[in-house]
């Protein structure tokens, strides 16, 4: 089953993604370590961001002045900068050269393409200032006001345009899963960014129809348009940096429609005060896109069967793995918390935030992290700064998840349990939660190392070959004036 | 699949089919609401809140609040109870009617409860039970009235009288539902906490009037200044560790007012035909004084 080159490969230690050919990396390069970067630093600001809230539950008057520090501003702005300072950035940047790579074509407007990269990061900027001056929106996972909106989507149509166009112009014929699934990703974010912008903001519809909207483009965000962007890149990426054929396409196939077409009817809780059919139908459309994650384990493991330990032996492939199995649990909590809607009400409790948790930064960020740790080497030439750092990274990634993840679950369920009982008052069913949430502090203080040691990582790299390349210059404009020395 | 078009035109129905169902498809069926009116009281319902309470929802949405408190309270299902009024002449018949309702009851324990009417006779029954059993006691010549009580965890903690109606948010800009109950739902809070001096001491330092809670304060909204002469009317009375120094008084920008003039008036009280209750139902011995069906009303805000 497996090819022969693919055994020389695995034999001969950590393979590498091949570089492809000059033009394509030089198209690639500056666009996407602008992406990269920028959602970098936007990751380190968020996860700061996070701790500061999270360490209010040690103390509820810590820093309660100034206003633009208070919880709701804080929490919100750091939700927004973990999936639109970075998850959207990154996985666009990762998209674009999955188009690039499996089509073996150079991007389309790399210009382009690094321009949409700094009006999404300016809108980034522009929505972090609004939201922690007040100007918020309010709504879950569409934090930023209109106009930053309006610069992430501009951004975004760019980056999109580019990686469709690529995409169009690619000379291998045959599309690979990865293809199908960034395809429908740029498509996907597009449609529903720009729908629940107008609809909310710039031309807000009334009433609960309102709630609607929103509940709709944040499962379709975490649920679809995550699940695209970050299956993928793990379909793209696993099989080669293991050295392993690829899974079934079939099964990828199952995985791709049960994401479409179920995957985008779920978000609505069973308590949402709105006609009884939607949240029904999103319990229905829940179930059912759980059988999507059922796809993506068989995948993996056709993929990996047998050699599970060479993800062990390699560091990009412990993000991709701990990513997938993150996916996987992550899944899973979903369909527990749409059951339980209507006895358990476990969707108000920690319970969801340790979901979210998993979706986003356990499934995507972890993801990207391992797909940019790949991808970076050969785009810039040159091996990681450090790759001590690299290797922490995963260690605080995983731990951090494990104690972010693990004590909100767990102070959901006793959540949960204590809501229920209506003759326990609401200040200890609070208060309940609050051990379980001051160990989840640890985990964001080690999650916010990592991100540091991510940012500082790739910013050294990119400072060493922007040396190297001032370097070069100045070597050759010395040859230059020598040289006019000698011949004068 | 070799073909993007393919592809991609499968992404677009799909997601043409999602949006279909949770954006149109909700658009055309609650964007288009209109007001409605309480049952059986007939006032019309929701009434726009007062502008200070508009404005702060504006308050409510730039400091995040969502992120800790709902609003949606949740309604397990609908009981009904069964309140005898008046005993009517034919006692030996309403004591048997009674007797056959409760099966229980001696003989003595049905004379007894005849005494000092109106009483529930049953509580917690399906609608099927409630109105055979109103049946049989009308037919013996007493006089018995259904009432309808909403029921469920969030009702029972007193977070509200029946669920939440997309007609509680009809005039609300922008509705936040909230997803986490860090703290308790808001959606009542007004009938629960209609003081408005109480929401502005608990907004400056939650602990001075909850032992124990875990919200920040929000002293940003407030002003602590010299008092000059008798004092400002708005000053905050505190007392203990939370009170200024002395000579110091804390005041309410106008931000805290218009929060606090949102919260009292958020209220899940008005019985709807979509979400119905009777009006002192849950309350049992506050009964109504007279043996005419119970009335709804004091719902709107």
């Amino acid at each position: 089953m497996v090819s022969p080159e693919a055994k020389a490969k695995a034999a001969a230690g950590a393979p590498a993604i091949d570089a492809g050919s000059a033009e394509e990396t030089v198209s690639c390069r500056w666009p996407l370590l602008v992406l990269f970067l920028g959602a970098a630093g936007w990751l380190v600001a968020g996860s700061l961001l996070g701790l500061l809230a999270s360490i209010k539950f040690h103390s509820p008057m810590f820093l309660a002045e100034p206003a633009w520090l208070t919880y709701g501003r804080v929490k919100a702005a750091s939700a927004a900068l973990l999936v639109y300072g970075f998850c959207v950035p990154t996985a666009l940047g990762v998209g674009l050269w999955l188009m690039s790579r499996l089509g073996r074509v150079a991007l389309a407007g790399p210009v382009v393409a690094g321009f949409g990269g700094g009006l999404l990061h300016a809108g980034v900027a522009v929505g972090l200032v609004g939201v922690l001056r007040g100007d918020g929106t309010g709504f879950l996972h569409l934090e930023f006001p209109a106009g930053a909106a309006g610069l992430v989507f501009l951004g975004y149509l760019l980056l999109g345009t580019v990686g469709v166009l690529t995409l169009y112009r690619r000379r291998e014929a045959r599309m690979e899963a990865a293809q199908w699934f960034v395809l429908a990703g740029l498509f996907w974010f597009g449609w529903i960014y720009s729908t629940a912008n107008l609809c909310l903001l710039v031309f807000p519809v009334r009433g609960v129809a309102q709630a609607a909207i929103n509940y709709w483009h944040t499962g379709n965000l975490l649920g679809v348009w995550m699940g695209l962007m970050g299956l993928g890149t793990v379909f793209a990426l696993l099989p080669r940096l293991a050295g392993r054929e690829p899974g079934r396409e079939y099964v990828a196939m199952f995985v791709f429609w049960v994401l479409l077409l179920f995957g985008s009817w779920t978000g609505i809780p069973a308590t949402a005060p709105l006609p009884a059919w939607m949240p029904a139908l999103s319990t229905v459309g829940t179930v059912l896109s759980g059988l999507g994650v059922l796809g993506v384990a068989v995948i993996v493991h056709q993929t990996l069967a047998g050699r599970y330990g060479s993800v062990w032996r390699d560091e990009r492939l412990r993000f991709l793995g701990l990513g997938v199995a993150a996916y996987v649990v992550g899944g899973v909590m979903q369909v527990v918390e749409a059951l339980s809607g209507r006895s358990w009400m476990l969707h108000f409790t920690w319970f969801t935030a340790a979901r979210e948790w998993m979706q986003v930064y356990g499934y995507l960020a972890l993801v990207m992290f391992g797909t940019v740790y790949a991808i970076v080497p050969a785009l810039v030439g040159v091996d990681w700064w450090s790759r001590r750092f690299l290797r922490l990274h995963f260690w605080l990634a995983g731990a951090g998840l494990l104690f972010v993840a693990a004590p909100l679950a767990a102070g959901g369920v006793v959540e949960a349990a204590r809501l229920l009982n209506p003759a326990l008052g609401f200040v200890e069913v609070s208060r309940g939660t609050l051990m379980f949430l001051r160990l989840s502090t640890i985990g964001e203080l080690l999650i916010l190392a990592g991100n540091g040691l991510f940012f500082v990582n790739l910013a050294g790299t990119v400072a060493g070959i922007c040396r190297r390349a001032l370097a070069d210059a100045l070597r050759r404009w010395g040859a230059e004036t020598t040289g006019e020395g000698a011949a004068a | 699949m070799r073909h993007g078009a393919l592809v991609y035109l499968g992404a677009f129905f799909a997601l043409a089919l999602s949006w279909t169902g949770f954006v149109l498809t909700p658009q055309m069926q609650v964007g288009q609401m209109v007001a409605t009116n309480t049952v059986p009281a007939g006032a019309r319902y929701p009434v726009a809140r007062p502008g200070l309470a508009q404005q702060g929802l504006q308050v409510y949405r730039a400091n995040g609040c969502a992120y800790c408190h709902s609003q949606q309270v949740w309604q397990q299902g609908t009981v009904f109870d069964v309140m005898l009024t008046d005993g009517g002449t034919n006692q030996p018949g309403v004591v048997a009617a009674l007797q056959a309702v409760m099966p229980r009851l001696s003989r003595p324990e049905a004379l007894q409860l005849l005494e000092g009417l109106p009483k529930p006779v049953l509580r917690g029954v399906s609608r099927e039970e409630a109105e055979s059993a109103v049946k049989k006691l009308t037919t013996s010549g007493a006089k018995a009235t259904l009432w309808i009580e909403a029921v469920g965890p969030d009702l029972a903690r007193g977070w509200g009288k029946r669920r939440s109606v997309p007609e509680d948010f009809l005039y609300d800009y922008p509705v936040l539902l909230g997803a986490q109950r860090v703290g308790p739902d808001l959606a009542d809070v007004g009938v629960r906490q209609p003081d408005v001096g109480w929401h502005l001491r608990h907004l400056y330092a939650p602990a001075s009037v909850v032992t124990g809670s875990v919200m920040p304060g929000y002293p940003y909204l407030f002003e602590k200044r010299r008092v000059v002469g008798a004092g400002s009317a708005d000053a905050l009375a505190l007392s203990g560790d939370h009170a200024p120094e002395v000579g110091y008084e804390v005041v309410p920008k106008p931000e805290a007012k218009a929060l606090a003039a949102y919260l009292v008036s958020l209220r899940a009280d008005a019985p709807l035909f979509t979400a119905p209750f009777s009006v002192g139902a849950s309350g049992g011995p506050a009964a109504p004084a007279t043996n005419a069906a119970p009335t709804a009303g004091g719902g709107v805000p």
